[in-house]
């Protein structure tokens, strides 16, 4: 199964405060080990939100508005995309990452839908739809 | 709550199960007994880590009290002989010195899960032994879901697994990287044993058993070590790139009923970007490293070929023909040379198809090859030629063990109009 993992940002992230040598380090090496593990299939850090763009959608409106966010711990500051066996192992890896920001800080895994969720569900109409859909979207 | 913490004490094991055992073969020498003393210190694990909590690094615990059993129990054996004397001299060393147990271990670990990848795909083993053996090893696989992947007996398996452990033993091996001229050799077994593995997935359809997809994701993590292991083996990483570009397509390739949706009727939607983005990089760096014409690269450089075209119609066939030009030439296979046939057809026409197969109709090895008919008519096809495009599928059809095949051969019979018979 494949896994998001996202860093929560903290005040000291989206105040762009940047990390310790040691930090880096360390998160060097724990990304080193990830990749020699085979579980790394991508993984980047975000700029805080000061940079960032937001799209709302109301019915036909759309509003755009300008960073910083207030709700900072809810904001993604990076995230990894990892394959592994279950969820236990994504908790094994995460619980040896070494804490990502400077206060206490949270990590969520969520996991991606994959092809088998749908295989059930699905009926051949639901995937004719969806599959138009991504057509118009121009996938 | 015991329970959550014995899930997450045998997670942990599950994670450094393969560099466990590693450690353990290269002191032992010994495969089978470093899996009974893994597992002895899984068990140790179990009793002691509810209370102490896991360690900070657990690999290095689990590895420091296999190694202390298998101390003891060499010294209980009195140093029989001069090998064991000598292991059990070599590691009081290492054991003298804690501290330095850590440090050395986060150095040699990838070397020594790198030494048990060699020895489970050694060259003395046959094929079948070496797919089991690295499956059992590094993928953790059990012999029953080998079996099962296999549509294999369990006890063909198990006892493959105990005499490829029994061959190991015998030939000494110190469970070490090859270093010289032997690795290049030793190399391309492992990478052979991966694509195996891979390979016997990908031939499973979404209708069977899920343990056969599994040993796709099997054979990509593997691939993915070895990568991270060896950062500049070409090879590796055209391995590493085939993988992930077919894989890919995995949502794509099959219908609703099973059967197989080729490459350029695939809905290329529906393909993983994410996996493409990983497999060219993969194969830029393969060919970065001078690996272009490995035959793992070339084969990834088709699969890219069609990876990059954001439509079927923009398929850049001449490129995938000259592709098949080198890579008949690195693997001189029948199977390859009538692939070469199809992309030159798509290229210049049916014409330039129908003269590269006049050259392998009569070749032993495709006699009974469904696809070789099931090709000549469909260039016969394009061509215009019907009444002789409609004999060769339906001598395709005949052939086919697979019935989705002969179905859909059957209906391109038909549509070559003309009497219906049979």
């Amino acid at each position: 199964m494949r896994v998001m993992v996202m860093v929560k940002a903290t005040e000291d992230s989206e105040a762009g405060r940047p990390p310790t040598q040691e930090l880096m380090d360390a998160m060097m090496k724990f990304n080193e080990e990830l990749v020699k593990a085979g579980i790394m299939l991508a993984g980047d850090g975000l700029k805080p939100t000061s940079a960032a763009k937001r799209v709302h959608f109301d019915g036909a409106n759309r509003t755009v508005t300008d960073g910083p966010f207030t709700e900072t711990r809810e904001l993604v500051a990076g995230y990894w995309i990892w394959q592994v066996k279950d969820m236990d192992e994504a908790v094994a890896w995460v619980k040896r990452c070494p804490n990502p920001m400077f206060g206490p800080s949270d990590v969520d895994i969520r996991p991606l839908y994959e092809m088998e969720d749908f295989s059930e569900v699905l009926t051949p109409e639901i995937i004719a739809l969806e599959a138009k859909l991504r057509k118009e979207v121009g996938g | 709550m015991a329970d959550d913490t014995h899930r997450a004490i045998e997670t942990v094991f599950r994670i450094e199960r393969a560099r466990l055992i590693a450690g353990l073969a290269r002191l032992t020498r010994d495969v089978g007994r470093a899996e009974e003393l893994a597992q002895d210190a899984l068990l140790v694990a179990l009793t002691e880590w509810p209370q102490t909590g896991v360690p900070r690094n657990p690999g290095a615990w689990l590895l420091t009290t296999a190694r202390r059993r298998a101390l003891d129990a060499l010294r209980h054996a009195r140093m029989r002989d001069r090998k064991h004397a000598e292991i059990l001299r070599q590691s009081q060393d290492a054991e003298d010195v804690p501290a330095q147990l850590d440090a050395a271990l986060d150095d040699d670990l990838g070397d020594e899960l790198l030494g048990l990848i060699f020895a489970a795909c050694h060259p003395r083993l046959s094929r079948e032994a070496r797919v089991a053996l690295t499956l059992r090893l590094l993928g953790g696989l059990s012999t029953e879901d080998i079996a099962r992947a296999f549509l294999t007996p369990e006890a063909t398996i198990q006892q493959r697994i105990v005499r490829a452990k029994r061959t190991l033993g015998s030939a000494g091996l110190r469970f070490e990287v090859p270093r010289g001229a032997a690795r290049a050799e030793r190399l391309a077994s492992v990478v052979e044993v991966i694509y195996l593995v891979f390979n016997e997935g990908y031939a499973a359809t979404s209708g069977e058993d899920l343990i056969r997809p599994a040993l796709c994701a099997e054979a990509q993590r593997l691939g993915r070590i070895l990568a991270g292991l060896l950062p500049d083996e070409p090879e590796v990483f055209g391995l590493l790139a085939l993988m992930e570009l077919q894989a890919s397509r995995f949502a794509a390739r099959t219908r609703r009923d099973g059967s197989l949706v080729p490459v350029t009727e695939q809905d290329r939607t529906r393909w993983d970007r994410l996996l493409i983005r990983r497999g060219l990089s993969a194969l830029a760096r393969a060919e970065a490293l001078g690996g272009a014409h490995g035959p793992y690269a070339l084969q990834a450089a088709l699969a890219a070929c069609h990876a990059r075209a954001p439509t079927a119609a923009a398929t850049d066939w001449p490129r995938i023909a000259a592709l098949y030009d080198t890579l008949l030439a690195a693997m001189p296979t029948p199977v390859v040379a009538l692939n070469r046939a199809i992309a030159h057809s798509m290229a210049s026409g049916p014409g330039k198809g129908l003269a590269l197969l006049a050259g392998l109709e009569g070749l032993p090895q495709l006699q009974d090859f469904a696809p070789l008919p099931a090709a000549k008519g469909d260039f016969l096809f394009r061509a215009g030629r019907l009444a002789e495009a409609r004999a060769c599928f339906r001598q395709a059809a005949a052939l086919t063990r697979n019935g989705k095949e002969r179905d859909f051969l059957l209906a391109r019979a038909a549509a070559c109009g003309g009497k219906n018979r049979g």
